[in-house]
């Protein structure tokens, strides 16, 4: 399954879908850090709101996507992690430290504005 | 009348949804929470992809379960793949042998209602696990 990724201005926006496999956000983690060094992005969304699953797999590789992408100087923000993932996630003992996170694309794009402000 | 038990055989990491999708549909199917049905999803996307990483194949089955006075979902993970020497290292937070985040077994026991393990070394593994409707 192909997670598309948009690009809007400065910001790669990725959203998942529901079943992602292993496989399929190996192949996302590449890609997205593809995609940034091409584009010269300076920060990445990456939209989980359709993600009815977070479990220890999936919340170890956004943690490594988001390393990654700070190794090329660009931000990352995983926006919205429905109630009962983020419940089923602290039961796990999952958690995404280091990671910036926001209640959904608005509130992600507004982080970054706010941001990239601050640096400019 | 939906199905009283499913099956999934686990091989692939295609399997690994496969088994969290029935599992869920399974459990709403029963008249849990949403919320409670998220938690029997993760449970068994931890238990399958244990299965994955130590012993390469084996099963999930779902059940539901009936007692006098209330209804759940019971999940067997069940493969042949080298066991567990030691499980109570195995259900202490933090540990791993495959590399990978070790937080699988005590965590899907903190999801779930009911936890039982039970491992042979050289003969595999058999993890039941089970949640009751609120």
């Amino acid at each position: 399954m192909e997670v598309p990724i948009l690009k809007q201005g400065e910001v790669l926006i990725a959203t998942f879908q529901a079943a992602l496999s292993d496989a399929d956000l190996n192949h996302l983690r590449m890609g997205l850090v593809r995609q940034v060094v091409k584009f010269r992005s300076r920060a990445v969304i990456v939209d989980v709101t359709a993600m009815d699953v977070m479990d220890s797999f999936a919340s170890r590789t956004l943690r490594e996507i988001a390393h990654m992408i700070r190794l090329r100087g660009a931000e990352t923000v995983i926006v919205g992690i429905q109630p009962e993932v983020a419940f089923a996630m602290v039961q796990l003992g999952l958690t995404l430290e280091g990671v910036a996170t926001a209640l959904d694309l608005e509130e992600g794009l507004a982080y970054l504005n706010e941001k990239f402000k601050t640096t400019n | 009348m939906p199905a009283e038990e499913v099956e999934v055989a686990i091989s692939s990491d295609q399997d690994i949804v496969l088994a969290r999708q029935k599992g869920r549909a399974m459990a709403v199917e029963l008249g849990f929470s949403s919320g409670d049905a998220t938690l029997i999803a993760t449970a068994i996307s931890e238990l399958a992809r244990n299965i994955l990483s130590y012993a390469r194949r084996g099963k999930i089955s779902l059940k539901m379960v009936h007692a006098s006075n209330r209804q759940g979902i019971s999940i067997i993970a069940s493969d042949s793949g080298p066991g567990i020497r030691d499980i109570r290292q195995a259900m202490r937070d933090g540990f791993s042998t495959s590399g990978s985040l070790g937080l699988g077994l005590p965590g899907v026991r903190r999801l779930m209602d009911e936890f039982e393990i039970a491992s042979e070394p050289g003969h595999g593994t058999i993890v039941t696990v089970k949640k009751w409707k609120q």
